[in-house]
């Protein structure tokens, strides 16, 4: 049987439909391998200070290059505390500005503001880093600290979690900076969410004479509340991994306090400051170890969050 | 006593005035951080910024060689880093609908995305620096790179999702193979979301310091050379601002003013280059 030109044609056409989706695939499929290669790569990395300190990394406060001794948990403690800061003044202010960008701004200010507060979110992390170190931590720690200590640092309970000296750098400043840096996303998140309860649902509420924030409470945050712890989580995976920002105001010290106010040292912050001064196999090793934790940390956050987002995805495409 | 419809219009006016604050309050630190640096980054940007090199403390210069070793950096990564992301973002919007791994794909993609960029640097010097025992150019594009993939891909899937599927039909009945369809129809439909992707990768990268830092470092000469340690502006900014030297801030400063301003414009045109497409559809 002879080959038509054109069933030759056909053929190659069909050659070439193969190979352009394997090609797609393979680049599908270099994203699972980098994260399995990330993963590995650090594992490796760390198999060092693994094996010399084992469990033992996660719950020792030690950091002493000199005697090559080593424990994780100041920079773990610090990166949890200063997440914890920003969420806890992120949360209410992120909520508020969605409620604003979604119920009350006029319409011709939703598109401006709303690109306000993601050009937040553009800013490079060094330019919170450097505002931070030169302009906000000193104006905090000679009028904010003062304060804050003279009106909460007698109180029993939350008394030593406030006192020391005012120095402006330290773990409080360092919250509050990351809380400004994760505004926008949570802000963001909530406000995407918040926009996709049915006009029906919120328009029945209002009609039996609900005010807005009764709406908002009583019908917006329970229909998106999966949505919205999502977008939180989103904030935190951010905050657990911000760098630079945090290495200009923590003060790097691998010192465990009570208060809020002293230097302390998240996990980001240690590598950027000693990874390439880090001398010694034990050492590199002990700072990679550092990196494997967080990297897990935040895996395990931004899952979370991505499976909630994804859940309240689904139930809107049921409810429509 | 208030009655109980008064006590509802009070909660209401109250929880409505703490949103206006919470509004103020996110403007109000936008406000103060780019004016600071205006303040700071303006008296210090001056001609010797854009021609002259890094200065060891105490002499004049610029920071010619960190800028254009960002601008190679930056390109480099997007050189790399696009062409995998719309590949695999093809793949996820117009193969993906069967099969294990686009969902999983689609997974891991999204907490890449916000994974801390630190580790990306660790995770290059693990992979690469060690290998060729130095810092280099190379380094810093690889971990820039692999940043600029997952938001590409991001957008390009959801860009392509986009596209009417009557389009593609419309091709295919013509008598179109599916690799015309994606790469003549499909594709160019999105292009403009997707280069806003794009834009918004590159403005993401140019400002990032922590990946960085165990790749590219830094360098005080001009060296066009990838092999070698690459000034580069967030590095320099690092370096610069932690030391004790006031002309070493005040180009700190320059240099900051400069990067914010480039991330701004990219966020700004990004946007407007989709806002664009979406009124031409």
């Amino acid at each position: 049987m002879p080959t038509f030109l054109h069933e030759a044609r056909l053929k190659h056409q069909n050659w070439l439909d193969i190979l352009f989706r394997n090609v797609t695939r393979l680049s599908a499929f270099a994203v699972l391998a980098l994260l399995v290669a990330i993963i590995a790569s650090l594992l490796m990395g760390s198999l060092p200070a693994i094996k010399a300190f084992g469990s033992h990394f996660l719950v020792s406060a030690e950091w002493n290059p000199v005697s090559e001794q080593f424990g994780a948990l100041v920079p773990i403690i610090g990166t949890l505390v200063t997440s914890c800061i920003a969420l806890l003044i992120a949360i209410p202010v992120s909520f508020g500005i969605a409620l604003f960008l979604t119920e009350l701004s006029p319409r011709w200010l939703r598109r401006p503001l709303g690109i306000a507060i993601e050009l937040l979110a553009g800013i490079p992390s060094i330019i919170y880093g450097m505002w931070g170190l030169f302009v906000f931590a000193p104006l905090f720690g000679d009028h904010i600290e003062p304060w804050i200590t003279r009106l909460l640092g007698d109180q029993p309970l939350i008394g030593p979690l406030f006192s020391g000296p005012p120095m402006g750098i330290g773990v409080l400043t360092a919250g509050i900076i990351l809380a400004i840096m994760v505004i926008p996303f949570i802000a963001s998140v909530m406000r995407d969410v918040f926009e996709i309860v049915p006009t029906l649902l919120k328009e029945s509420a209002y009609g039996l004479g609900a005010t807005t924030w009764e709406v908002v409470w009583g019908v917006v945050v329970p229909y998106t509340r999966i949505g919205m712890v999502g977008g939180i989580m989103l904030g935190l995976g951010r905050a657990l991994g911000e760098t630079m920002a945090v290495t200009f105001v923590i003060g790097n010290a691998h010192e465990l306090s009570a208060s809020l106010l002293m230097p302390g040292n998240s996990i980001s912050s240690a590598l950027a400051n000693e990874f390439n001064e880090a001398v010694g196999e034990l050492y590199t090793s002990a700072l990679v170890e550092l990196g494997l934790i967080l990297f897990f940390i935040t895996f395990v956050v931004l899952s979370l969050a991505r499976l909630m987002l994804h859940r309240l995805g689904r139930r809107e495409g049921q409810a429509v | 006593m208030l009655t109980l419809y008064a006590r509802r219009r009070l909660i209401n006016a109250a929880t409505l005035v703490i949103s206006v604050l919470a509004m103020l309050f996110g403007l109000f630190w936008l406000g103060w951080i780019l004016w600071t640096l205006l303040i700071n980054g303006l008296p210090g940007l001056s001609g010797a910024v854009f021609t002259q090199m890094t200065p060891p403390p105490g002499s004049g210069g610029g920071l010619l060689n960190a800028i254009a070793g960002s601008l190679i950096m930056t390109a480099v990564a997007t050189a790399i880093g696009t062409p995998v992301g719309i590949l695999a973002g093809t793949y996820l919007a117009e193969f993906g609908q069967r099969g294990w791994l686009a969902p999983a794909t689609r997974f891991i993609n999204d907490v890449l995305l916000s994974a801390p960029s630190i580790v990306i640097g660790l995770f290059i010097y693990e992979i690469y620096v060690i290998k060729v025992k130095h810092f280099s150019g190379w380094g810093g594009a690889l971990a820039l790179s692999i940043l600029v993939i997952p938001i590409v891909i991001r957008t390009t899937e959801n860009m392509l999702r986009l596209v009417p599927n009557t389009l593609r039909e419309a091709a295919a009945a013509l008598g179109a193979p599916q690799w015309k369809i994606i790469n003549f129809v499909t594709l160019r439909a999105a292009r403009a979301g997707i280069l806003t992707g794009v834009l918004l990768a590159v403005a993401r990268i140019s400002g990032e310091t922590a990946p960085l830092l165990f790749t590219a470092l830094n360098n005080q000469f001009w060296s066009s050379d990838m092999n070698q340690p690459m000034a580069n502006l967030p590095v320099v900014i690092f370096q610069f601002a932690m030391s004790p030297y006031a002309d070493w801030h005040s180009l700190a400063w320059a240099g900051a003013l400069l990067i914010t301003i480039g991330v701004l414009t990219l966020n700004v045109v990004a946007r407007v280059v989709f806002r664009q497409s979406a009124t031409a559809h």
